[in-house]
This record gives structure tokens, sequence and C-alpha cells, in this order.
């Protein structure tokens, strides 16, 4: 097979389009940031654990690659500088700090913006040549650790002895001790290899050394004299880091013979006369950290070979020969042929038993669309819709007659139902999603605020409809935001009331029954009655003294209420928590609030699972048929119009256990006709909703169901007291009740 | 034709490699990192070896050496991607057997180039 060839012979020039590997990496470039970010939030700054920087260094790595390969060079820049910070740290060249922490957070947020700009999702136009050069200045080891809380000692202020001259952008390798060598600094070490048995081996070494290019020099320590014990001792002056070193010698000798010590630890490199290490820092001129080891070979070429090439290839052909030649002779081929493998390793033939079973977690997954998941969701939907049909049709057939027919129809229902829940599963996403990008957040603000807070999280792996996370993501956020800006005191008022100086936060998800309830609870500063009335009654909010202390809470989420006393730039103007309860509702869901002054508070949220379906409950007016959440029902009443009384002109109450609720008509809300002999009587439903109660007059119960929610203002628009519409059994279209909205309108 | 073990963590990299080889008429075996490759191994050979250097459970020298523990797999070509930063990496790769370097990112051309020079 010759040069040309190969080089022409490129899949018979087909051009490779790497576009359509893009948003596969940027998946991936994103899972990337994300993991990076916990692991950054979670390592111990003042003993990192190596695993964890070694995942660090490896998210920073995978990014690079897939973004130089991929032609996103600011990307690739960007990582490149965090790898070189990443490597020396995991290589204990440098020692972490909270500064770095910051700043590797900060990048990973700036590589979030660049690698949105190249998906098209934000134009804004990043500057990272600041960042850049902020984490270059942390790999040098020149920037400072960050005032605040960052308690590690980092590398020691240089000697004056060898004061770096000021044009010098990198402090001088001479100040570190040997074994932890500066930016590009080659470092000064003792390797005493031994005892061997036959210690010439050791000389195998040297010849290795010198073999590469770029690596440093290795010089005979006790040249002559005889070997003591079998021991070789070899002065080496190299940029490599020990691991690299021992790898490389590990190819003659075994590891555990070979011993790397710093050269006399505390002299100063200017002792050592220069002629015998031409290569150390002392003699070097300061030069930028960029500056790469001597040209590997063939670097143009990008590729190269450690090997012969034909002449692995001839043994390959051998091993084949000879492989197929004991295959003849029905015998296992116990040795290669004869020729040296070109390593010479001289490891046993024998198979590793690794059991590893911990099956490759990628390859069991499928990475699908959003798009293709919810075309599934919508035909699904429809087969509901058209099984609900068939089953009305059935059941005005004669059962024994049709017999067969009913059973299929049966099984139809208990599959179709089965689809569904599997179908709806694969949307479901674990709220670990969202409770992962508090830790963060919290850190961010804490350290604004002047606080202390630790987060704890309960149910991560509840999972919820991704349009459900994606919708109570933001509500959440404000949650947790006001729990740290407003609930928690700061540390000196804490420890003042007797509490630990750092906050807590809660977050807590868990299913119950067909919904899921997050709690977002705080150990702070909690309500105060007094307040909230005080300013309830500034704002002109109709208080009364016999509201309960609950109801009293519940202010804040009227429009335009807000507890702090100052305006904060964390939480706002306190617009807050109206909005959050808005979108809370507008999702199905509930908000609940607790507090106890001086312990804490705690904020329930409720929602459905899913958007897409809705246990509902049909009630009939005349003949139209209507939904109301399930969820949102109490109980339902037969009685006679005639409790119900009116009050203060046409607003009309009626008395249910002991408690008067307002009376919404619902043939009057939607204008429609009610059946003529209903008029006198009717049901009564009991419906609540921001904890109060209303109740619904209404002809006739048809029963509870299952529906497929249909969004009206996407099919049709928006109405006032509706949420969305649902097609029934016999195809008629049925409108689901907004009962948030028919509450307020009955309460206000 | 000529098998070729993929070894790598990132999805996007092993996609595009296994891409431009299958297109070239090679068929691909994705191994998501060592020991994934070690298993995938166990049951079938392979006629070259591509491998990222970094990744989770087993790196691509410790794959390296493990594979030429192996009597089948002395002399198969055993090919490590690196970053151009990282000749330790290379010295690392040399001392524990593999057949030679490439440079990432590379074009897939230049890919298909090496390996059509080390395939035997």
């Amino acid at each position: 097979m010759s040069e040309t060839t190969s080089t022409t012979g490129a899949g018979g020039g087909a051009d490779f389009d790497l576009t359509q590997f893009y948003q596969v990496f940027f998946e991936e470039a994103g899972e990337n940031l994300a993991n990076m970010e916990t692991l950054l939030l979670h390592v111990d700054v003042t003993s990192p654990d190596d695993e964890d920087l070694n995942a660090i260094f490896r998210c920073a790595h995978s990014i690079k690659g897939g973004a130089a390969t991929f032609g996103f060079q600011d990307v690739a820049d960007l990582t490149h500088v965090m790898e070189t910070l990443l490597d020396r740290l995991r290589r204990h060249e440098l020692a972490l700090h909270a500064g770095m922490v910051d700043v590797l957070l900060e990048s990973g947020d700036t590589l979030r913006g660049l690698l949105g700009r190249h998906q098209g999702v934000t134009d804004v136009v990043i500057d990272a040549s600041e960042l850049v050069a902020r984490i270059r200045a942390h790999a040098d080891g020149s920037a400072a650790p960050a005032a605040p809380a960052a308690v590690k000692v980092v590398v020691p202020a240089a000697p004056d002895v060898v004061a770096a001259p000021a044009a010098a952008p990198v402090p001088a390798a001479a100040a570190v001790p040997a074994a932890a060598p500066a930016a590009g600094g080659a470092r000064l070490l003792t390797i005493t290899v031994g005892p061997l048995d036959q210690p010439a081996l050791a000389d195998n070494l040297a010849d290795l050394f010198n073999e590469i290019p770029g690596l440093g020099t290795i010089e005979r320590l006790d040249d002559g004299t005889p070997d003591a014990g079998g021991l070789r001792r070899f002065k080496v002056s190299t940029t490599s880091g020990d691991d690299d070193l021992l790898d490389l010698f590990s190819f003659h000798v075994a590891r555990e013979k070979v011993v790397i010590a710093p050269l006399q630890a505390c002299a100063p490199v200017a002792a050592e006369p220069a002629a015998t290490a031409p290569g150390t820092v002392a003699a070097r001129p300061a030069e930028p950290a960029a500056a790469k080891p001597a040209a590997a070979p063939s670097a143009d070429d990008g590729y190269g070979f450690f090997v012969d090439v034909e002449a692995q290839k001839e043994q390959v052909r051998q091993q084949k020969a000879a492989a197929a030649q004991a295959e003849a002779e029905a015998e296992p081929v116990v040795e290669p042929p004869a020729a040296p493998a070109p390593t010479g390793a001289p490891a046993p033939a024998a198979r590793p038993a690794r059991g590893d079973k911990q099956a490759a977690v990628d390859s069991a997954t499928l990475r699908v669309s959003v798009e293709k998941v919810d075309q599934l969701i919508n035909l699904v939907g429809e087969l509901v819709i058209t099984q609900a049909m068939l089953a009305q049709t059935g059941r005005n057939l004669d059962p024994i007659a049709h017999q067969q027919l009913m059973g299929s129809l049966v099984d139809l229902e208990r599959n179709t139902r089965a689809l569904q829940e599997s179908v709806m599963a694969i949307r479901m996403i674990p709220m670990a999603v969202v409770f992962n990008r508090f830790p963060r957040m919290l850190r961010d603000l804490a350290g604004k605020l002047g606080k202390q807070v630790e987060l704890h999280t309960i149910g991560e792996a509840t999972e919820l409809d991704k349009g459900m996370v994606e919708k109570i993501t933001d509500p959440l956020t404000h949650l947790v935001r006001n729990a740290l800006d407003h609930g928690i005191e700061l540390p000196a008022e804490r420890v003042a009331k007797g509490k630990p100086a750092s906050g807590s936060i809660t977050l807590a998800a868990e299913h119950k029954g067909g919904s899921i309830a997050i709690e977002v609870r705080d150990d702070g500063r909690g309500l105060s009655r007094e307040k909230i009335y005080r300013k309830a009654q500034e704002r002109g909010l109709p208080v009364h003294d016999q509201m309960t202390d609950h109801e009293v809470f519940q202010l804040i989420f009227e429009p335009g209420f807000s507890t702090a006393d100052q305006v904060t730039d964390v939480s706002g103007r306190g617009v807050g928590m109206d909005v959050v309860r808005r979108n809370i509702l507008a999702l199905g869901g509930t908000v609940d609030l607790d507090s106890a002054e001086g312990y804490g508070m705690r904020v329930t949220v409720r929602l459905p699972l899913t958007l897409a379906i809705m246990d509902g409950m049909s009630v009939a007016v005349g003949e139209e048929t209507y939904i109301l959440p399930l969820a949102s029902v109490v109980e339902s009443i037969k009685l006679d119009e005639q409790y119900i009384k009116s009050v203060a002109g046409s607003n009309r109450v009626i008395e249910v256990r002991e408690e008067f609720l307002p009376v919404v008509a619902l043939d009057e809300v939607f204008s429609v006709p009610r059946f003529e002999d209903q008029a006198g009587g009717g049901i009564m439903i009991v419906i609540e909703a921001e904890g109060s109660r209303v109740a619904l007059l209404v002809d006739e119960l048809v029963g509870q169901q299952q529906v497929v929610v249909k969004n009206l203002e996407a099919n049709y628009r928006k109405v006032p007291g509706v949420s969305g519409a649902t097609i029934l059994g016999d195809g008629r279209v049925a409108l689901i009740l907004n009962v948030g909205q028919l509450v307020r309108r009955a309460r206000h | 034709m000529a098998a070729i073990l993929a070894v790598d963590d990132s999805t996007s990299l092993r996609q595009m490699v296994a891409f431009t080889l299958k297109s070239s008429g090679f068929e691909v075996i994705e191994a998501v990192d060592g020991q994934d490759a070690l298993d995938k191994l166990r049951d079938r050979s392979v006629d070259l070896v591509l491998t990222d250097q970094n990744m989770p459970r087993m790196d691509g020298i410790t794959l390296v050496k493990q594979l030429r523990a192996q009597a089948q797999y002395q002399s198969t070509p055993i090919l490590i991607l690196t970053t151009e930063s990282s000749d330790e990496m290379k010295q690392a790769g040399r001392a524990a057997g593999a057949t030679g370097w490439l440079v990432k990112p590379f074009d897939p051309r230049r890919l298909v180039e090496v390996i059509r020079k080390v395939l035997p």
C-alpha cells in the first residue's frame, strides 16, 4: 500500500460532512458542563479528591476534543486553558483554591454562552479573552488565591535569590520545591532504580529517556562506582510528571523498583553548576506559559509511529499464518511467532480477569428528539379517544350477541391505557434536573448576600413530565432564592438566635397519588404575622382581625406584596410570589405555605405529573359537558336550590357544613340553557382552589374519567374560565374548567 | 473488510470516527472506554484499535498495555488519539506498546490515510 493510494483513497472521495454530529456534540458538551459544575461545587477545596480532579479534567478535555474536531475554535481555546489548569491541579503541581473554582465555574458559564451561539440559540457575542488570561494566570500559579474563605496556602513567594526579571510573566520555578515545578519549568529529580539482578538493565532506561525528544536530560549519578546492592541512581531534569516517568520506565523495569525523589529539595537551582543541567530553569529565560516542550517528531503531519509499521504488518501476517496453521493442526496458539513484539513487554499472556459487568450506559440508551416523543404522545392521545368512542358505541350493543367484540373492547381499553402510560413515561425526567441548578445558584447568591447556607435535596429521582419540569423551574428558582434572601438570616444574627451560623434549605420531591409534591423548606426567620398584616393593610388588601395565621400568610401571594424591608437586587421588588402562584396554578397545581416565626417556613407545591392527561370529573349543564380537574373537587351535594341565600344584592351563598360558600352557576358563566325540569334542583359541586372554596351549580354529575388535554389556546383562542378542552367518547368537545379563575371570580 | 475498534468516551467523536471509517469501507466496533473495549474484544477480534487516551474506568494507555499482554494482540496495530500538547502522553503510549499516535483534532481524510498505512 503506497503513500499515494492512501492519501487519495479516502472513502472514494466522499466529502465528510461533520455537521451531522454537531447536535450530539452540543448535547454531550452540555452534559459535560453540567457534570463539571456539579463536581466543582462539591469538590473539597482544601483536600480535593484525585478522582474528582480527574473527572473535572476529563469534562474539559472531552469538550475540547469535540470542539476542536468540529471546528468551534473559541470553545476549544477556552477549554484548552482550562485543561492546562486542571491538568496541573490533578498532577498536584498546583493547589486548588476557591478562586480557581470560581474562575472554572465562570468558564463553564462562558462555554455555555459560546456553545449557545454555535447552536444559534443566542446571538450574544462573547469575548472570552479576559477570562482566558485569568485562567492562564491561575495555571501559571501567578494569580493570588481569592481572598474570602480560601484557606489553602498556595505556591510560596519567590525567594530573593531567583527573583524573576520584571518582564517575566512567570514566577521563577526555582521558588518551588523541586517536587512541584512551576509552569513550563523543568524539575530536577533523583531517580533510584533497583535493586536489580542485572543493574545494566537500568542503563536501558537512560537510553530510552534520551530517545524521546523533549523529555529532558538524564545523567548517571554514581558513575563508575560499583553498584551498591544493585542500585543505580540518575539525575533527571524533566517537565514530565512522576506518573509519566514511571510509565516510561516500567517498560524496562518493574514500577516498584523505581523511586523518584526531588533532587536536594532545598537547594536552589542557582547552586547547581549550570553545566551539569543545561535544561534547568535557572538557565532558561522566562517564557510564556504557552510555550510547548520541544516539537514532537513529525508534528506537522499530525501523526506518528513508534514502531516500524511495515515490520509490524509483517508480524501480523506471520501471526495470522501461524494461527491458520495452528487451526489446521487443531492446536491452540500458545505463543506468538518468534519475532519479539516491538514493546518487548514481558507481561504474561494470561487474559486479565476483569469481571466488570457494569454495562456501558451509553449503548443502553437512545437519544430521541422531543418532537418525536410528542408526536407519539399525541397519537396515543388520539388512540385513547378512539378507544373511548368504540367503548361508548359498544355500550349500546347487545352484550350477549356481541360477546366476543365486548371482550376485545375490554382488552383494547386495557392495552390502550398501558400504551399510554408507557409512552408518557418516556417524557418523564427526574427532578434532579431542576434541583441540580440550585447548588450553584445558592453558592453565588450566598456569597453576594454574605450568608451561609447548606442545601439538602430529597427525592431527586422523583420523575415528572419534561414539559412540567421546564415550566416549574422558574417558580421553584424564585422560591429557593426567596428562601435564602428573605428567609435565612446573616450568620451573626443566626448565632445570636442560637441557630447554627449556616442556614439550611431543603428541597424535597415526592409522588403523592397522581401528583408530585415539591417542598422548599428553610430554617430562617419565617414569616411575621404582624408585618404581613400591617403591610397588607397599607396596601389596601382586604384583611380582618379574625384571619387565621394561615390566611394571613397567604397574603404574600397577592399581587404587589413584598415582605422584605429593603428591596434587594436578589429577589427584586416583591413581584415574585404572586407570579409564582399564578404560574403554578396555570400548570394545574397548587401552592401552599406554612411558617413559624423565627423557625423558618415551608412552601409546598403540588403539581400533576403531566400536562397531557388529567383525571377529570365530568359535569353537565343542559346539553353541555364540562370537565373539572378531579383534584379540585371537594364534594358534591344534591340539594334544593331554595337553600341558596342571596346576600348584598346579587351575591348568592349556600351553607355547607356550617360554612357559607359563594355560589357560581355554571349556566350563567357560559350562558348556556339549563334543563327545563332541573330548574329549582341541580347539584352543588364544592370546588377548591388557592385555599378558597366555592359551590358550583350544575345540572348533572356525569362521572369520573381520564381525559386527554388539548390546548384550546393553540387550536382556538384563550377563553376565560377555561384551561383547555378534550374530546369525549361520543366525539363531542368538552371544555376543561379553570377552577382557579372560577373561584377568584366568585371571591372578588 | 478490516474491522476497527474505535474507543472514545465522547459519543460525538466516536460517531464521527465510526461514520468516517464506515464510509471508507471498514467495519467499525465502538467502545466507550478501555474496559468496554476489553469486554468487546472478548467475543471477537479486530484488525486495528483506535483509542482515545483520557477515558473513565480505563484509559487508553492501560488499554494498550492490557492488549499487548494478550498473545492475540501483540502485533495488532494500536493507534492512540492525543491532543497536540501532550508529548508525555505520546511517550507513555510508546512505552505501553502503541503503534502510533494521531493528533486530535484530525481531519477525517487524515484518519483514513493513517489507518490505511498501518493496517496489515
